[in-house]
C-alpha cells in the first residue's frame, strides 16, 4: 500500500521531465528531415524518372541500358580506373602518412603544406596541365626541346593514364584520414611493441598497420568513391581516347539529348550509385568489429628514427612532390605565359597578357571569385553547423532510420556533379508548395553544394565523436547538464578540431568544383569551374590557364592564411598541421 | 532522504544477462560496497542507478522517487536524478582546467562566480590539489586525475555518491588518505554512498554493508563481519577473506544454531546456517567454512594432518594442512612448519551452510 502510495506521488513530477527530456532528444531527429530533403529527395526524384516511361511505371530503361554492351563496357572501365587509382592513392598517400606521421623526417609542416596542393587543384585543372606537360605541345617539354614529336600518340590518354591521375588526384584524401588516425595511437602501443623485441617490418606489419586500418580502411573507401564520380579526368583523357566510364558515358548521353535521355541517365546514376553504396558498406561492415576508441590521453606524436636513410627517404618524398605537383603547376604556368596556345614558350616571347585579360577586362573573372567565395564559405558553415548535431545522433542515438540515411548521404557525393545538378534540376526547378523557381539563382547551386559535400563534413566529426570516450559525455550528464548544454559544453569543444577540419576541406573542394555548377549557373551565377571549363571549351585554353593559375595562387594563399594562423587555432583545426 | 530500493532489476546485453533480477535496498546515508569478481555486473548496477542504462525489467527508486520503471514507461534521465558519479577511467574534460573540471556541476546549476569559486577551493583542497586548479587535465597524473574527479563528484553534494573503482589507480599510501577522505566525506555530509571495488579489504575496512555480485547475482548483502563469519553460500565463502570451504557429512545440529561437524576423526563445533538446519537435507548439502584463525597448531591435539604449504605473511605463517584427501585446512601459525610434516590441529569455530545454494540459479 505504502509503496504504490509513494509511487503515485512520485509519477506525475517524473513524467513531465522525463517527457521534456525526450523531446529534446527528439528535436535531434528533426535534423534529419533537411538532410532527407537536400540530399536523398533529388536522388531518389531522379531515380522517378529510371522507372517511369511517360509517366506510367515502366523497367524499359533499366532493360535498354541494363542490356547495353556499352553500359558494361564503361562500368567495367570506370572500377578498372578508380580501382588502380585508389591503390596508386593508397600507396602515395599512404607513403607520406606513415613516413610524416611516424618518422623523423624534417621540415614535415612544408611536406604535408605542398601534399595538400593537389587535392585542391580542380581535376580538369590537373588532367588539363598534364595533358599540356606530356603531350607532343607542352609549352614546357618545347621550351626544353624535349617534347615528343608531333603526331605521336599522348602516353596519357589511356585507361592506366586516367588512373595515375586519379590517384595522384586522391592521395590526400587517403593522407589525411591516415594521418588523423595515426595521431590516435597512443605512443606506448608503438614502444611496447618495440620493447618486446618487434622491430623493422615486423612493426610496420604486426603493429602499426592493424592499429591503424580503420583509417586506411575509411581512407581506401574515400578515394575509390571520389574517383568513381569523378567526371574531370576521364572527360579530358578518356574522350579523346575512346574509353569510356560512367561518369563520361552520361555526359555523352546528356550531350545527346534524345526523348529518352533523363530516364536512362537515371539508370547509369542509380548503377554508380549501388556501386559506390556498396564501396561503403564494405567499408562499414569492415569497421563495424574494430572498436578503436580513445580511452583518456591522447599520446604524444612519435619519431621513429630512420637514422642513416633519413637524406633518402627525404630525397624520395620531394621528388613525388616535384613529380606530382610541381611539374604540372609548371606546364599550367607556362600555358598560361604563352602569347598563343601551340606557340613555343621561350625566355623573349612571354606574356602577361591572358592575366591582364582575364582579371581586367572580362568581368566576369572577378565575379565568380565573388560568387565561389560565397558559395563555398556558405557550404561550409552551414554544413558544419548541421553537422555537430547530426553527428551526435549518428553515432550516439543509432538506430535502423540514421543507418540508412549514413549511406544514401553518401550517394550525392559518389555520383558525378552532372547527375546530381540534373537531380536538384528536376527537384528545384519547382519547389513544391511554396511554388518558387530555384533555377537560374546561386541558391540552386548553393542547395547543391550543401548535398554534394554533406559527407566531407560529417565523416570527420562523426569519426571525432566515435572516438570519444563516452564517460566524458556522461560524466557532464551526472553533473544534471541537459543535451543542448552537453553538446555545447563538452562535445562540440571536443569535436571542434575535426569540424573546423572538415570545413576548411569544404571549403578549398567548393571553390574550385565545376561539375555540379557546369549545369546549375546561370549568367551572372557562374563559378570558377565553369568560368574556366567555358574558356577552355571556347578554345581560349591560354586564358583558361591564367584562371587556373589565378585560382591556385587564391588556394595557396588561403592555405598559407589558415597555415599562418594555425598557432592562434584549436590543435588539429589545420588539416595539415602537425 | 535518500534510500534506494531496486527491486527485480533485469538488464540484458543482447542475449547476456549482464544482472538479473536482482533487488538491492539502501537506506539513507548508508555506505555500501558493491563487490565481486571481474565482468560480475557491478558496473553495469551503477549504470543502472545513475541512469546511463534502463532496465530491461524491474523499479528502482531514489528518495522514494520512481526513477526508472519500464513496465509504466518512467525513465528519469541522469541529469536529474542529482547523482555523483566517479568513473573507472576518469572522463575528466581535456577542454577545461582543472576547477573548470571541478565546478561545472555547479555552473551548469547557474551558481553565481564567488560561491562557486570558494566551493571549487574547497573541494580541491579536501583531495589536496589546491596548487593545480588552472592546470589542464592533461598535465597531471593518474592519481591526481583520479583527485580531479572525485572532487567534481563532492563539489555538487549529490544526494548519492556513485564510485566506479576510484581508488584502482592510487598507490598504498594514497589510497588510505583517500579512503580517509570518503569517510569523512561521508559522516560529514551523510550521503548515501555506493562504492564498487573488487578490492575486499577496501570495501570491508569502509562500508557499513557489503552486496557481494556474481554473475549478473547477489549472493549476499551484508555486514563486513556477518560476512566474513556467516557467509551464504559458497561463491562467497570463498571469494571473502582467506578462508576454505569443506565438503562434509555427519552433521548433527544442536540447539541454539550449533552443530557438531565430522571432520577426520574427530568431531568439531561449528555455528550452522538456520536455513539448512531447518531443510531437511543437511547431510547431502552441507559446507563448514573455516577461517585461518579459527585454526590452530596443538601438537596434541587429535585431528591429525600433513602441512602442505608454508607461507610466511609478516609475523606469522600460513600453513595449509591436509587432513585426508579431499580436506585441507587453512591455519595461522607462529612457527615455520617444513612441508611434510605431521601436524596436530585445534579448531575452536567454523560455520555450516548450504554448499549448493545458488549454484544453479
Ligand atoms: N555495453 C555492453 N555490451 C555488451 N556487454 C556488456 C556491456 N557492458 C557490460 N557488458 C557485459 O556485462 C558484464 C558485466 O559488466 P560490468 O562492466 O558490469 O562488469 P564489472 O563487474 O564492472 O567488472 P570489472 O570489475 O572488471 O569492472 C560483463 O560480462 C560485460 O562483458
Ligand atoms: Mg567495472
Amino acid at each position: 500500500m505504502q509503496a504504490t502510495g509513494r509511487l503515485r506521488g512520485a509519477l506525475p513530477g517524473i513524467m513531465t521531465r522525463s517527457t521534456g527530456n525526450r523531446s529534446s532528444g527528439r528535436l535531434l531527429y528533426w535534423l534529419l528531415l533537411p538532410v532527407f530533403v537536400i540530399s536523398i529527395l533529388p536522388i531518389v526524384r531522379l531515380a522517378f524518372e529510371g522507372v517511369f516511361v511517360g509517366g506510367v511505371p515502366s523497367l524499359d530503361y533499366f532493360r535498354d541500358v541494363l542490356g547495353s554492351g556499352a553500359t558494361w563496357q564503361a562500368t567495367a572501365n570506370s572500377l578498372y580506373t578508380a580501382g588502380l587509382g585508389t591503390i596508386i592513392s593508397l600507396v602515395i598517400g599512404g607513403a607520406f602518412a606513415f613516413l610524416v606521421a611516424l618518422t623523423d623526417v624534417r621540415a614535415k609542416a612544408a611536406l604535408v603544406f605542398c601534399f595538400m596542393i593537389p587535392m585542391m587543384i580542380p581535376p580538369q585543372i590537373t588532367a588539363l596541365s598534364w595533358v599540356q606537360l606530356t603531350g607532343p605541345s607542352s609549352a614546357l617539354l618545347n621550351a626544353f626541346g624535349m617534347a615528343p614529336p608531333m603526331g605521336s600518340p599522348q602516353p596519357l590518354y589511356s585507361a592506366e593514364g586516367i588512373a595515375l591521375l586519379l590517384g595522384i588526384q586522391h592521395a590526400s584524401i587517403v593522407f589525411l584520414t591516415l594521418r588523423a588516425n595515426l595521431r590516435m595511437i597512443p605512443r606506448e602501443q608503438i614502444e611496447a611493441a618495440r620493447l618486446a623485441g618487434a622491430r623493422g617490418g615486423r612493426l610496420w606489419w604486426q603493429i602499426i598497420l592493424p592499429l591503424t586500418s580503420p583509417g586506411l580502411i575509411a581512407g581506401t573507401a574515400m578515394a575509390f568513391v571520389t574517383a568513381l564520380g569523378n567526371f574531370g579526368i576521364p572527360a579530358m583523357l578518356g574522350i579523346p581516347a575512346n574509353y569510356p566510364t560512367l561518369p563520361t558515358l552520361i555526359y555523352q548521353k546528356l550531350a545527346g539529348f534524345g526523348p529518352s535521355v533523363l530516364g536512362e541517365v537515371s539508370v547509369l546514376a542509380m548503377l554508380i550509385g549501388a556501386i559506390a553504396i556498396c564501396g561503403v558498406a564494405i567499408h562499414h561492415r569492415l569497421l563495424a568489429n574494430r572498436d578503436y576508441r580513445l580511452m583518456g590521453m591522447v599520446g604524444r606524436p612519435l619519431d621513429i628514427r630512420l637514422g642513416a636513410r633519413r637524406s633518402l627517404v627525404e630525397t624520395i618524398l620531394w621528388a613525388v612532390l616535384i613529380a606530382i605537383l610541381v611539374v604540372p603547376l609548371m606546364a599550367l604556368i607556362a600555358t598560361s605565359l604563352v602569347p598563343a596556345f601551340g606557340v613555343k614558350l621561350n625566355l623573349g616571347n612571354f606574356s602577361f597578357g591572358a592575366f591582364y585579360e582575364v582579371l581586367f577586362v572580362q568581368p566576369s573573372t572577378i565575379r565568380a571569385f565573388h560568387n565561389s567565395f560565397l558559395l563555398s564559405v556558405g557550404a561550409a558553415v552551414t554544413l558544419v553547423l548541421v553537422c555537430l548535431p547530426l553527428a551526435y545522433v549518428m553515432v550516439r542515438k543509432p538506430s535502423k532510420l540514421t543507418k540508412l540515411i549514413n549511406l544514401l548521404i553518401e550517394v550525392p557525393y559518389a555520383l558525378p556533379g552532372v547527375v546530381l545538378a540534373i537531380a536538384c534540376i528536376l527537384l528545384f526547378i519547382k519547389v513544391p508548395v511554396i511554388e518558387i523557381s530555384l533555377y537560374g539563382t546561386l541558391g540552386i547551386i548553393f542547395i547543391a553544394y550543401l548535398a554534394r559535400f554533406l559527407v566531407i563534413a560529417l565523416r570527420p566529426v562523426m569519426n571525432s565523436f566515435t572516438q570519444l570516450d563516452p564517460a566524458l559525455e556522461e560524466a557532464a550528464q551526472a553533473c544534471g547538464a541537459g543535451l543542448w548544454r552537453r553538446l555545447r559544453d563538452v562535445l562540440l569543444p571536443l569535436a571542434a578540431p575535426s569540424a573546423a577540419a572538415g570545413a576548411l576541406l569544404v571549403f578549398l573542394t567548393a571553390f574550385n568544383e565545376l561539375t555540379v555548377s557546369a549545369l546549375l549557373w546561370s549568367a551572372g551565377n557562374e563559378t570558377l569551374g565553369v568560368l574556366i571549363f567555358n574558356l577552355d571549351d571556347s578554345g581560349d585554353t591560354v586564358l583558361a590557364s591564367a584562371v587556373a593559375v589565378l585560382v591556385v595562387l587564391v588556394v595557396i594563399a588561403l592555405m598559407s592564411c589558415f597555415q599562418l594562423a594555425s598557432r592562434r587555432l584549436p590543435k588539429g583545426v589545420v588539416p595539415w598541421q602537425t | 532522504m535518500a534510500d534506494i530500493n531496486l527491486s527485480r532489476i533485469t538488464k540484458c546485453f543482447g542475449d547476456y544477462r549482464a544482472l538479473d533480477q536482482v533487488s538491492l535496498d539502501i537506506s539513507d546515508g548508508e555506505f555500501v560496497a558493491l563487490l565481486g569478481p571481474s565482468g560480475c555486473g557491478k558496473t553495469t548496477l551503477l549504470r543502472l542507478l545513475a541512469g546511463f542504462e534502463e532496465p530491461g525489467e524491474g523499479q528502482i527508486s531514489i528518495g522514494g522517487q520512481v526513477v526508472a520503471y519500464p513496465a509504466k514507461g518512467v525513465m528519469v534521465s541522469p541529469e536529474d536524478r542529482n547523482l555523483g558519479i566517479v568513473f573507472q577511467s576518469y572522463a575528466l574534460w581535456p577542454h577545461m582546467s582543472v576547477a573548470r573540471n571541478v565546478g561545472y556541476p555547479l555552473e551548469v546549476r547557474g551558481m553565481n562566480r564567488a560561491d562557486r569559486d570558494r566551493r571549487i577551493a574547497e573541494a580541491l583542497d579536501i583531495v589536496a590539489l589546491g596548487p593545480y586548479a588552472d592546470r589542464s587535465p592533461a598535465e597531471l597524473s593518474g592519481g591526481q586525475r583520479q583527485r580531479v574527479a572525485l572532487a567534481r563528484c563532492l563539489v555538487m553534494e549529490p544526494r548519492a555518491v556513485l564510485l566506479d573503482e576510484p581508488l584502482a589507480n592510487l598507490d598504498v599510501h594514497l589510497r588510505e588518505t583517500m579512503q580517509q577522505a570518503f569517510l569523512d566525506f561521508h559522516r560529514r555530509t551523510g550521503a548515501t554512498m555506493i562504492y564498487v571495488t573488487h578490492d575486499q579489504a577496501e570495501a570491508m575496512a569502509m562500508a557499513d554493508r557489503i552486496a557481494v555480485m556474481d554473475k549478473g547475482h547477489i549472493r549476499q548483502m551484508a555486514a563486513p563481519e556477518t560476512l566474513y563469519r556467516e557467509p551464504a553460500d559458497r561463491m562467497v565463502a570463498g571469494f571473502v577473506g582467506a578462508g576454505s570451504v569443506l565438503p562434509i557429512t555427519g552433521v548433527q545440529v544442536e540447539n541454539g544454531g550449533t552443530c557438531s561437524v565430522k571432520l577426520g576423526d574427530t568431531r568439531i563445533a561449528a555455528r550452522v546456517c538456520p536455513k539448512l538446519a531447518n531443510s531437511g537435507h543437511i547431510n547431502g548439502q552441507a559446507g563448514l567454512c573455516l577461517r585461518p584463525e579459527d585454526v590452530w597448531v596443538e601438537d596434541e591435539a587429535p585431528l591429525r594432518g600433513k602441512v602442505e604449504d608454508c607461507v610466511y605473511l609478516g609475523g606469522r605463517f600460513r600453513l595449509s594442512v591436509r587432513i585426508d584427501d579431499d580436506h585441507t585446512l587453512p591455519v595461522y601459525a607462529n612457527r615455520r612448519a617444513r612441508v611434510g610434516d605431521p601436524i596436530g590441529l585445534k579448531v575452536a569455530d567454523g560455520w555450516v551452510f548450504d554448499r549448493l545454494a545458488g549454484e544453479v540459479a
